[in-house]
């Protein structure tokens, strides 16, 4: 088994924000994270896939072909865009990183061709925060 | 004639922007900054070096105290620009369009009237780990 990681970027404006509580709760919990009126990061996806290398290609799958698949179906959809706004796939969800990258596994996973995995999803929030989802409960 | 060195002192600091100029109509300015334009804005990771180039002091033989440097940057422009959107949430950007390159201008003109005169002041501003300014040049 081996595995193949493709990194892609994206520019977004978000905001930490439940709706549910008032102003005074949301700073008190989110910090400067709840500005109203958003803020923003470079983001970074490392989409790790897994699988045999193929015997013609030597490929468990065409990095520039995942790259692809990554900008049309991910980040094309959140680049220099508003997460808790524009993002269809982010409605009515909180806007953290974890909701993120649980939300692009979902939406990512059902276009890779078999027999490729998905293996984990790293996202990258600033140089001292990120996450990691592999998939499951 | 003495020696002059430069030091550097690294700050960062996250926020929303758009690049927008309202004199122009929104066909305009999408043409001209493209998807940096989009309504909702998106955000950025900033990186920021600060330059100060001078002579050591011969008592400490520092050009400035970095601990000094970084409470002044800290103060001037971390807590100004932090978690901000750059266009609604500050002064400095209510009527100029905050490109990379006027925000590094900006910091500088901030920064300035705090480094003593006989020092030479430059920013490096990284909007993306691929896109960065410098003022003065």
């Amino acid at each position: 088994m081996v595995y193949l990681t493709r990194i892609e970027h994206f520019n977004a404006a978000h905001k930490l924000f439940n709706p549910k509580w008032s102003k005074e709760k949301n700073d008190e919990v989110f910090g400067k994270c709840a500005n109203e009126n958003w803020h923003g990061h470079n983001f970074e996806l490392y989409v790790t896939i897994k699988g045999e290398p193929d015997p013609d290609t030597g490929f468990i799958f065409d990095a520039k072909k995942l790259g692809a698949l990554v900008t049309e179906k991910i980040t094309e959809k959140l680049d220099h865009k508003n997460l808790n706004m524009d993002v269809e796939f982010m409605r009515g969800k909180l806007c953290s990183i974890e909701n993120l990258v649980t939300a692009i596994w979902q939406e990512l996973e059902p276009h890779l061709p078999p027999p490729v995995q998905l293996h984990c999803l790293k996202l990258v929030e600033t140089d001292k925060i990120y996450v990691e989802y592999y998939g499951g409960k | 004639m003495g020696k002059k060195v430069a030091i550097f002192r690294k700050e960062h600091f996250n926020a929303a922007h758009r690049l927008f100029n309202p004199g122009w109509d929104d066909k305009t300015n999408s043409d001209v900054f493209g998807k940096c334009a989009l309504p909702n804005y998106h955000g950025h990771n900033y990186e920021l070096i600060v330059k100060i180039v001078g002579e050591p002091n011969e008592k400490t033989g520092y050009v400035m105290d970095m601990k000094e440097l970084s409470d002044l940057v800290k103060q001037e422009i971390v807590e100004r620009f932090d978690h901000k959107n750059l266009n609604l949430d500050t002064k400095e950007f209510k009527n100029l369009n905050p490109t990379a390159e006027n925000i590094a201008i900006v910091i500088y003109d901030l920064l300035r009237p705090h480094i003593p005169g006989e020092k030479d002041l430059q920013i490096r501003l990284y909007e993306t780990p691929r896109n960065f300014v410098e003022y003065p040049v």
